[in-house]
């Protein structure tokens, strides 16, 4: 092999799904895609190109592409993660790209889990409970430790891309699991001590099988979050605390 | 004709919006908020290093206040600020961290005792307070006096905004998320709404409100480097533009941040120099301290963007194939606190590059990072020019950051605005005389307006591509309106572009699909951010002067005598051929300022005076000595320099309590 062949960017094929539930007439379908891989080229970088270069109607979502919005979760060789910060160059000759599965289909690669992660904080109620309504902003804020700011930071983390629901075995037979996002949310207001709620008003929202009892422990939800996410330790303990109400 | 009505109709979901609407909402009035993305995917979440707020809680912010933030702020603006406007966010700022704190925000918080920093290279023990313990912490930032900025680990944005997306679902909110507005609909005088497109099946609706706010974040998408979202187009800037009506200020003022790491662009935090962090040139020596011996890595970020692509051009830059860079080295903090404090940073360094930042260098380079410009406000938060017409955060320009930004300030300043523009657009809605009769007819005509441009557009035989538009856009600002300004490369940054706004008029589209259609927006997108690369670029161009992020190396000095005064863009609405903005200039008066025009303290010292500064500056020594015999406090000393605290909504006007500043002893 000469040193130019050698040297010469590998070319990467992407079948996409392709498929515009908008239009009555689509059926899904994959399409082959290739580009040819460059220095530091991310999955962000390859879809845009293949955009701008080959196909312009193909639809996908990136926002920060820095890892940090959790826009751009897909499936990647049927694996859930955010495109935004896969390298092609982890990625074989050949590799598959399809939307993540269980959220509304917008088109391609593109899903709705903007719509779902509102129904779930409503339903769950993720928001600091107890809140005056009326806080003097003028005086010294309320203490806390730094230990739990650590500990609510750690839970704090999750970005809502959806990789956990995407990967977890109840969420493809119970369309209302409330998923590891669910579980994260409350361990993190469960933390807090500025939270008013206790172990029974949990309960109402997690204590059944839509809920913390629903979780079979097969735990790909921890395998696949993008921010490592402890929640295999969450859900656990959640389910222990849980057990004791119910 | 789909038509929706409410109160407040907010374009944005980021911290700005969600904190006006947030506002508004509680004051009774019906919000919408309309989101191009899921509320927490906004660029909000991307700020990593904190927000500033003078709470003294750290022993090296003991002693801060809001003077000295204010001080800062200022100097940080290179005096182009609007004073009133910095100290309503200065005094303010701390407000908003502890209404975050109620909220939930798990800000990082102080341990007291003993613990070991890096300062200027050197590990250092000091000591917190133990009647600190617990407060909320603050690290130290550039070009400011005090340890002030307030901070999450490296996630603040990221949980300030989901802090305030969760309060806005509580508080009942309905955000419109997949929405993208193309235009307002106005009458010349005041704003009636917004026709606004579904992202998802095309469908035009106009949404008809008392009041209108904008709060679409900044348009960094204009330049190839970036470390903006890819959703930071602009869009609400080009709005307001294309009313004829509203006026754009300082578009000119870009900011260009330090370290986005090289090549792609994407940010890593200033928390890093701010914890200790260096930077080093191609043969490892730490430079900065040889340009600014004073402030060294935390100068003011157009000072350290600037001294490094100086030193770059000295043949000091590594070289690599996708051009040279320097190295941000953080490997002295140690693996512990980078792995707590700088978490973001680790992951970005660990994906995108590869390397273990304890371990090695990263390679960086200043890239496109702030705003300034943005839709002209009163301190109110409404356009003076386009009544019911409201802007928040970094797509106004009430005039909070001047020609350059303090790296803290802006999302304090995202959540300081929302909180004020919020009670104000209240205020605004309250008001009898306010009330509209729907304006269906003009509605109507405006939907139907967009709808033949689109239709224009999916039907038109043009040959121009929109993607590649794009990129030679983004191409001609990074190299002709970047760091470095010179007249010939503006006039020809500006020539350029102006024929590529001419060839946008002949776009052509290969997918004629009405709804999701990501080659449809794009088309009608980069038409709208050429006319804002024009008003930078020619704002740039008309700007004999250097000031804060804008620097011209044919005109190095600062020249208050003929340049203190904010820039104002109007789009020539009714001349269809039109390429160029319309600029007109707003005077700062010098005699209202409580801080008179000085060296900023960092940076070169060559500016030429004002006619007024130094009749100010014994204005101001006059007051100060006046106030003093009489043993005034810095606030009656405050009060009488430049009073402001009327323009604050009453519930924010109180003081601010601090450890060493018990409200108690206060009056």
């Amino acid at each position: 092999m000469s040193a130019e062949q050698h040297n010469a960017p590998r070319k990467v094929t992407l079948n996409i799904l392709r498929y515009n539930p908008q239009d009555e007439n689509d059926v899904p379908r994959l399409q082959a895609c290739d580009i040819e891989e460059a220095d530091g080229m991310t999955l962000f970088i390859a879809l845009n190109e293949i955009r701008e270069h080959q196909d312009p109607t193909l639809q996908f979502d990136f926002v920060c592409r820095a890892g940090i919005c959790g826009s751009c979760a897909m499936m990647v060789n049927g694996k859930p993660r955010l495109a935004c910060r896969t390298l092609v160059t982890e990625l074989p000759t050949e590799s598959t790209l399809t939307p993540l599965p269980f959220f509304e289909l917008i088109g391609d690669l593109s899903v709705n889990t903007g719509k779902w992660m509102r129904g779930m904080s409503e339903r769950l109620e993720t928001w600091l409970h107890g809140v005056e309504e009326n806080v003097d902003l003028r005086k010294i804020e309320q203490r806390m430790t730094p230990e739990e700011a650590d500990a609510v930071y750690e839970m704090d983390r999750c970005v809502e891309c959806g990789c956990c629901v995407a990967a977890c075995g109840t969420a493809q037979m119970r369309p209302d699991f409330v998923g590891a996002v669910g579980f994260g949310k409350i361990a993190r207001f469960r933390l807090d001590p500025r939270d008013t709620r206790n172990d029974d008003d949990y309960f109402e929202v997690i204590g059944d099988d839509t809920g913390v009892f629903g979780c079979m422990s097969l735990l790909a939800c921890q395998d696949v979050c993008p921010k490592s996410l402890p929640l295999k330790t969450q859900i656990a303990f959640l389910r222990r605390k849980m057990a004791l109400i119910g | 004709m789909k038509t929706i009505i409410t109160d407040v109709l907010i374009i944005g979901g980021g911290l700005a919006g969600l904190r006006t609407a947030i506002g508004a909402k509680r004051r009774g009035h019906e919000v919408i908020v309309l989101s191009l993305v899921p509320p927490k995917r906004s660029h909000s979440a991307a700020a990593q290093g904190g927000m500033q707020a003078s709470l003294a809680n750290v022993v090296k912010g003991q002693g801060d206040c809001e003077d000295i933030h204010f001080e800062d702020t200022v100097r940080g603006s290179d005096w182009g600020a609007d004073q009133v406007v910095a100290r309503m966010f200065v005094n303010t700022a701390p407000k908003a961290v502890r209404e975050l704190a109620a909220w939930g925000t798990p800000w990082s918080r102080v341990k007291g005792g003993d613990r070991e920093v890096i300062i200027n290279g050197q590990k250092v023990t000091i000591t917190e307070r133990m009647e600190a313990e617990g407060l909320i912490a603050q690290r130290d930032f550039g070009g400011t006096k005090k340890w002030r900025t307030c901070y999450v680990s490296d996630g603040t944005g990221h949980a300030m905004l989901f802090t305030t997306s969760d309060q806005a679902i509580a508080n009942g909110i309905a955000v419109h998320e997949r929405t993208e507005a193309l235009s307002l609909i106005h009458d010349g005088e005041r704003c009636y709404g917004a026709v606004v497109r579904n992202l998802i099946t095309g469908e035009l609706t106009a949404y008809l409100a008392k009041a209108t706010a904008i709060a679409t974040g900044g348009a960094g998408r204009l330049y190839r480097v970036t470390t903006n979202a890819v959703i930071c187009e602009g869009m609400g800037h080009a709005l307001a533009l294309e009313t004829g009506v509203a006026a754009l200020g300082n578009m000119e003022a870009v900011q260009f941040h330090p370290t986005g790491i090289f090549p792609a662009g994407i940010l890593v935090t200033e928390g890093c120099r701010g914890d200790g962090g260096l930077l080093r040139d191609v043969e490892g020596h730490r430079f900065m301290p040889d340009y600014e011996p004073e402030k060294k890595e935390l100068a003011s970020r157009d000072v350290v963007s600037r001294r490094m692509e100086e030193h770059i051009r000295k043949g000091k830059g590594v070289s690599s194939r996708f051009g040279e860079h320097l190295w941000l080295d953080i490997t002295l903090l140690g693996r512990r606190h980078i792995e707590h404090n700088l978490r973001e940073v680790k992951e970005i360094c660990q994906y995108f590059l590869g390397i273990d930042p304890a371990e090695k260098w990263i390679p960086v380079r200043p890239a496109q990072h702030y705003t300034m410009g943005g839709v002209r406000t009163l301190p109110t938060g409404e356009s003076p020019y386009l009544k019911g017409l409201f802007a928040a955060g970094e797509a106004a320009c009430w005039d909070l950051h001047g020609f350059n930004r303090l790296g803290g300030n802006s999302v304090a300043e995202t959540v300081v605005a929302g909180m004020i523009v919020g009670e104000r657009i209240a205020d605004f809605c309250d008001r009898a005389d306010n009330d509209i009769a729907a304006p269906v007819a003009l509605a109507r005509e405006f939907v139907q307006r967009e709808e033949a441009r689109l239709q224009a557009l999916l039907t038109s035989s043009g040959t121009e591509n929109a993607f590649k538009l794009c990129t030679e856009m983004q191409e001609i600002m990074t190299r002709c309106v970047g760091i470095f300004r010179t007249a010939d490369d503006l006039q020809d940054g500006v020539s350029h572009l102006q024929r590529l706004l001419q060839k946008s008029r002949a776009i052509g589209l290969s997918g004629k699909s009405w709804g999701s259609n990501p080659e449809l927006v794009a088309a009608y997108r980069i038409r709208r951010m050429l006319k804002l690369a024009l008003t930078i670029a020619y704002g740039a161009y008309q700007r004999t002067e250097s000031r804060g992020a804008h620097f011209r190396e044919d005109f190095p000095a600062r020249n208050d005598k003929d340049w203190l005064k904010r820039t104002l863009a109007f789009w020539p609405t009714q001349d269809a051929e039109a390429t160029l903005p319309h600029l007109d200039y707003e005077p700062l008066d010098v005699q209202q300022m409580e801080l008179p025009p000085g060296w900023r303290g960092y940076g070169t010292k060559n500016h030429i005076d004002h006619p007024d500064t130094q009749s100010r500056q014994f204005e101001v020594e006059r007051i100060k000595t006046a106030i003093q015999s009489k043993g005034g406090d810095r606030h009656q000393l405050q009060e009488a320099l430049m009073p402001y605290l009327d323009q604050l909504p009453a519930a924010l006007q109180g003081r601010n309590e601090r450890l060493d500043e018990p409200l108690e002893h206060q009056a």
